[in-house]
């Protein structure tokens, strides 16, 4: 399945945004990791704004970003989001609720806590009825997430916002499903290519579990294996060195095989 | 079937675990006494063991088998819906913190329970199947979006065939989070009644094995015809008041299918039995189809079964084909004079050769599949 990447959002710990991002990823500039810069996105309304948990802000930032970035009407994609866990704090705070009475999970808690919350908020931000979908698969879920919008670009002939993203649990949760560090991505793909294609991507099913891309840089490879989401930064990486690239990513029992040309 | 015939509804006054809410629920009484396959104990929990108690039935596991023969275990997909997982577990293991040191009991495995996914790796392994796989989690769509997913990954030739379905089970989070928002009928729910005040929570689940049609196919096949889905772009858990995504959903549906309104014989509602679903669905509705298709919610029967939602309504869906049968809708007494449709509550027959289904979802994610036979 051939589709174009038009636009890239990025958001994670010493990596704010692909401009920087990209001089790092490149090998350009040393990565020096830092808190990741959550910030509460000005496309939303203030009422939303305050109810946004982290994964929201994570969505919202890198989706934009990647928009901008392609200079397209947030309103016209279909999206993709992807995340192993969802709103993980809002997930501790209200199995906290529910250990005692009065058991009262408040409206916007119980709504944030849908794994689809932070599509939910995007398509309100972004005024957007196209199709959403959002996407698990553990570890794999930004591999999921690839192969799901590839397809649709392929079959549907449709532009797709891919948004992948994780943050950690704070403890109990923690300590069995330890993420390291609150992480972002988006791709904007396209059927076509355009003046404003990056690169165009090739991906494609294979079984067995093939050869893993790494990173070159040590933090960089703790990160990507740290986060789920992160598993996208071989391939970032490659979009970043504007090079050729071939790369694998692990999906359970298969591997995507993601052949990347500059345009 | 004969449940629907006989409009015998799941539900009754809630009694799960310590729950302390006046409501009524659709509750799997044999879960409490079952288990998941011995190989497989780490991802037992109550969403897995319904998962499984459901693989079992119909001849599902012989069906897939004779599948895996034809296209190899790596060539047919999972893809499924769920809400909430297995977070009963996590729930539960939240009593049982460890007093000192706070962390969660040793026996409580994250990955396989939890965790989204943990119904879609539980399901892969029970069926041994190697394809691709992930779970959909946009609660109350999830599992009508997944026929979507099958769909495209075969166009795409990245499966030959898919296991596609949905499973939610009881939970804390749920009961207690549609309470606080005050969607929680006192009594079993009544959509489109009136007088309806609220959802009745259910779990149940669904499994379709889905195949690309081939020359061979009898006349009598059941096909999906078409898939459609659309954003509200409007409110986190309450519906565009005119219902402008569900009818987007709905069109495109239509469209994918290459149908036009009138061929829909029978139009099985999401119909949550929530004052604004009914309101905002039904005036999407008859802005579609006008008051000339027969339409029922089934959640009387049911309760709302979220993420499983779409896949039981998909296979009621075709069961109607099947069946030439029209399932009304128990417990609505007063058809809501508002709704300009043609909504059924008593069980009726016919020729259906052709169901649209429609989910909704919390995030405003709607989904509309168009189920039957070809022309």
């Amino acid at each position: 399945m051939r589709c174009y990447v038009e636009g890239i959002g990025l958001l994670g710990p010493g990596l704010d945004g692909w401009a920087t991002g990209q001089a790092v990823l490149a090998g350009n500039a040393a990565y020096v990791a830092a808190p990741t810069n959550l910030r509460a996105s000005d496309m939303l309304p203030a009422a939303e704004r305050r109810r946004a948990g982290v994964p929201i802000k994570l969505a919202l930032a890198v989706g934009q970003e990647a928009f901008l970035h392609a200079g397209r009407d947030t309103s016209t994609a279909a999206t993709v989001f992807t995340s192993s866990g969802g709103d993980n704090d809002n997930v501790h705070a209200i199995n906290g609720i529910l250990v005692t009475a009065p058991r009262e999970v408040s409206p916007t808690r119980f709504h944030n806590s849908v794994h689809n919350a932070a599509a939910g908020y995007w398509c309100i931000a972004a005024e957007s009825r196209e199709p959403s979908t959002s996407l698990c698969a553990y570890d794999a879920s930004f591999v999921a997430g690839l192969l799901e919008s590839a397809a649709q670009v392929a079959v549907d002939n449709a532009v797709v916002a891919l948004l992948a993203y994780d943050h950690p649990y704070p403890q109990p949760l923690h300590a069995v499903r330890p993420i390291a560090a609150a992480f972002g991505m988006a791709l904007i793909l396209t059927p076509w290519r355009s003046e404003r294609s990056l690169a165009e991507i090739e991906v494609e099913l294979r079984s067995g579990s093939g050869q893993e891309a790494v990173m070159q840089d040590a933090a960089l490879e703790a990160l990507r294996l740290g986060v789920p989401a992160a598993r996208s930064l071989s391939l970032l990486a490659a979009l970043a060195s504007g090079k050729a690239a071939q790369i694998e990513l692990g999906y359970f029992d298969n591997h995507l095989n993601v052949r990347v040309t500059p345009c | 079937m004969a449940a629907l015939q006989e409009r015998r509804s799941g539900l009754m006054p809630c009694a799960f675990e310590d729950v302390d809410l006046e409501a009524y629920i659709a509750k799997v009484e044999l879960l409490d006494s079952y288990g998941v396959r011995a190989d497989l104990s780490a991802y037992d929990c109550r969403n897995n063991r319904l998962a499984q108690l459901c693989l079992e039935q119909d001849g599902f596991i012989e069906a897939t088998a004779a599948a895996k023969k034809k296209y190899g275990a790596g060539r047919i997909g999972v893809f499924l819906g769920t809400s909430t997982s297995g977070i009963l577990q996590t729930e539960l293991a939240y009593r049982h913190l460890d007093p000192q040191t706070g962390a969660l009991p040793a026996d409580f495995h994250y990955a396989e329970t939890q965790n989204s996914y943990s119904l879609a790796g539980f399901v892969t392994h029970y069926l041994g199947l190697t394809g691709p796989s992930f779970v959909v989690s946009s609660a109350c769509s999830s599992s009508a979006k997944v026929f979507a997913n099958a769909v495209r990954m075969m166009a795409a030739g990245v499966c030959d065939a898919a296991v596609v379905g949905g499973v939610d089970s009881l939970c804390l989070s749920t009961l207690y989070g549609f309470n606080s928002l005050g969607l929680v009928s006192r009594f079993p729910c009544r959509p489109y009644d009136a007088e309806r005040d609220g959802i009745s929570v259910g779990e149940g689940a669904g499994f379709v094995l889905i195949e690309r049609v081939t020359a061979e196919d009898s006349a009598d096949a059941m096909l999906l015809l078409g898939v459609g889905e659309s954003s509200d772009a409007y409110h986190m858990s309450t519906p565009h008041p005119e219902g402008l995504g569900a009818k987007l959903a709905m069109q495109r549906a239509l469209d994918s299918a290459g149908l036009k309104a009138g061929d829909i014989d029978y139009i099985n509602l999401h119909g949550t039995a929530t004052k604004s679903n009914d309101a905002s669905e039904g005036r999407a509705v008859a802005d579609v189809f006008g008051n000339r298709v027969p339409c029922s919610s089934t959640k009387g029967w049911t309760g709302h079964l979220l993420g499983a939602a779409g896949i039981t309504e998909a296979i009621i869906a075709m069961l109607a084909v099947e069946h030439g049968f029209i399932p009304g809708s128990v417990n609505t007494q007063q058809l809501d004079p508002a709704m300009a449709i043609d909504y059924r509550i008593e069980n009726g027959t016919g020729n259906i050769r052709r169901v649209l289904s429609n989910s909704f979802g919390f995030g405003g994610s709607n989904c509309s599949l168009v189920l039957g036979r070809q022309a």
